[in-house]
């Protein structure tokens, strides 16, 4: 029980208050910007790939830390709003052919179904709100059943994209589209949270009482928060739609939403740079379990393997050090 | 009428078996405050043993006791050797522990078994009597009311009329005087997470025939079925358990049959989310002063 081990109360979240001196988050963006352009132009096609669908998760960790990490809510409803990111990206796409138009929808939807989310969301705590996004996140498969003349059932639809501009191989092109996606979010959070909305969600996460007596309108700022959330994965979804051309709702199972829930938690909850961080295991990690399947010749292996990696990763991250993998470096030094 | 009275009863066996679930969900909640988001996946691997077993010696049987008992063990090594060490400052910390059990046990038993369904045969035939031209109820049916009953029965005597029951109470009501008293409060701990996990076993010997077959996510829907059977019925009550177990059974009954298989879980969601906003508490809460 909780009172066998009275731990000293540490907050989750290690956070740096005060002077440690850092970088500005305009000029993160631009360093971050070049050494993709860099990467791009010296990485062969797969390892352009790979980095795109870094990129892609990035955008949707970003969002998830600020919520989770930041404001305390805990969805596995993220691998379901993916998908309708996606699946709007793919009929308007389908539809007139343009992809600014398409990516749009997809955000404005997606912060739509967000905003009914977060509703519930925001009268809800701890097991109950996970319960219930868990809900969402097993829903979907279910949707695109029922309503099987837009969404085509589990063959999904496939996308019909512009070619990209001149001679820029697609995969490079992929690679510029999910980043600028993925740097613009996490540009717009990191500005986002440092401000007056910042300080908000946090006051609200350690202390809802206390927030509202200090003139926090605690509904308010929760929904807020997962709509913020929502939206960047709603352009997650449209970035995994531009990567596969196609979507389908196996692409979006409940493991997905399980496995950003590992990457954020992994890098330290609430840090963007951990949500960079595990945006980039959740693709070098699967990729490692599959060399190592191949390599053992056992077909069982390849998918399941980085599904238990993952998992011990969650238990241990969880078990030993809940501020992250961040937070194991920052006791270090303080003693 | 007589579509509706057959589904009534298939209704009323599946809730039997999401009751005895989310039995499984409210004993946890009640002896640690964790919702044990991993019972399912926990359930499947017991399903799983089952099969190798009924495979290996061809009776049900065996593999029937073996499902229980390795639910009783893995209930008892979760909890001591994760669950226990869980930091309790934040409720998502147990939520988020749980997931992680979810992927190590959906992936041991992908590279165990691999990633196809499996047919599981069932004990005893499942195409319904009828009574006056009306199809009631199969004799897996009666099997699955027989074995719930059962469980609910032994919960029940076991909480209210034994020593071992007052402890377990006690510990999960009152921690520190329990031990003050010498009641073993981590020990109780080790046995509500056995209890619970053998009853998760059960409701997945249960319910995977009448599923797609055995597969390392087959219980993922039936979880959050389960889930909200607890929460319609508060988690805090094993009768709410077991009522929000049937209305869920129903629920998906009357809307498989009328509106199509596919809309269930959607009917699943929307019935949690209007139990959730309209009584958070569920419909038989009545602990105002246990809440954390």
């Amino acid at each position: 029980m909780t009172d066998l081990r009275e731990k000293s109360v540490a907050p989750v979240v290690p956070e740096k208050v005060g002077r440690k001196r850092r970088i500005p988050p305009a000029v993160a963006i631009l360093l971050g910007a070049a050494l993709i352009l860099i990467l791009t132009y010296t990485l062969p096609p797969f390892r352009n790939y790979q980095l795109a669908t870094v990129g892609a998760y990035f955008t949707v960790t970003a969002g998830l830390t600020v919520l989770t990490g930041l404001n305390g809510q805990l969805s596995l409803g993220h691998g379901a709003l993916m998908a309708t990111g996606a699946y709007t990206f793919a009929l308007t796409q389908n539809r007139w052919l343009s992809m600014p138009l398409s990516v749009l929808a997809a955000i404005v939807v997606t912060t739509l179904a967000g905003v009914v989310i977060g509703l519930a969301a925001a009268r809800l705590r701890g097991p109950y709100l996970a319960g219930l996004t868990l809900a969402v996140a097993v829903v979907v498969p279910s949707v695109t059943s029922t309503f099987d003349t837009t969404f085509n059932s589990d063959m999904g639809l496939s996308i019909a994209l512009d070619p990209p501009p001149g001679t820029i191989p697609m995969e490079r092109w992929q690679a510029w589209l999910c980043w600028a996606g993925a740097l613009v979010t996490a540009f717009l959070l990191a500005t986002l949270t440092r401000g007056r909305f910042g300080r908000d969600i946090r006051a609200v996460r350690d202390d809802e009482t206390a927030a509202r007596l200090a003139g926090v309108h605690v509904a308010r700022t929760q929904v807020l928060a997962f709509v913020v959330s929502a939206a960047c994965a709603g352009l997650a979804g449209a970035l995994f739609a531009v990567l596969a051309q196609s979507v389908s709702p196996g692409a979006f199972p409940l493991t997905l939403s399980l496995f950003l829930v590992m990457a954020i938690v992994i890098g330290g909850l609430g840090r963007l740079v951990g949500a960079l961080l595990g945006a980039l295991l959740l693709v070098l990690l699967p990729a490692l379990a599959q060399t190592a399947g191949e390599r053992s010749g056992s077909q069982h292996l390849e998918g399941n393997l980085a599904l238990v990696i993952f998992g011990v990763v969650l238990v241990v991250v969880m078990l030993a050090a809940p501020g992250g993998l961040a937070s194991i470096r920052f006791t270090l030094r303080r003693k | 009428m007589d579509r509706f009275v057959y589904l009534t009863f298939d209704g009323l066996s599946r809730g039997a078996v999401y009751a005895a679930f989310a039995l499984a969900l409210v004993l946890i909640w009640r002896a640690a405050r964790i919702v044990n988001f991993a019972q399912g996946a926990m359930a499947v691997a017991a399903v799983y043993v089952a099969y190798s077993v009924t495979d290996a010696t061809g009776s049900y049987w065996l593999g029937f006791v073996a499902a229980i008992v390795f639910g009783l063990l893995l209930g008892v090594a979760v909890e001591k050797t994760v669950m226990r060490f869980v930091d309790h400052s934040s409720p998502l910390n147990g939520v988020v522990v749980a997931l992680g059990l979810v992927l190590i046990v959906q992936g041991v038993l992908g590279i165990l078994f691999g990633n196809e369904y499996r047919p599981i045969e069932t004990p005893f035939r499942r195409d319904a009597f009828e009574v006056g031209g009306i199809a009631l109820l199969s004799r897996y049916d009666v099997f699955v009311f027989a074995a719930v009953g059962a469980v609910v029965v032994a919960l029940t005597l076991l909480f209210t009329r034994t020593a071992v029951g007052l402890r377990m109470r006690a510990a999960a009501f009152a921690p520190d005087v329990s031990r003050l008293l010498g009641v073993p409060v981590g020990g109780m701990l080790t046995l509500g997470w056995a209890l619970a996990a053998a009853v998760g076993s059960l409701a997945g010997m249960l319910v995977v025939p009448t599923e797609l077959g055995l597969h390392p996510t087959a219980m993922d829907v039936v979880f959050v079925s389960a889930f909200t059977a607890a929460v319609v019925g508060g988690l805090d009550s094993p009768i709410g358990a077991v009522t929000g177990g049937l209305v869920v059974g129903l629920l998906l009954s009357y809307v498989s049959g009328y509106l199509g298989a596919t809309v269930a879980p959607m009917a699943v969601l929307f019935l949690l989310v209007a139990v959730l906003l309209g009584r958070p508490g569920g419909l038989f809460s009545h602990s105002k002063a246990r809440l954390a």
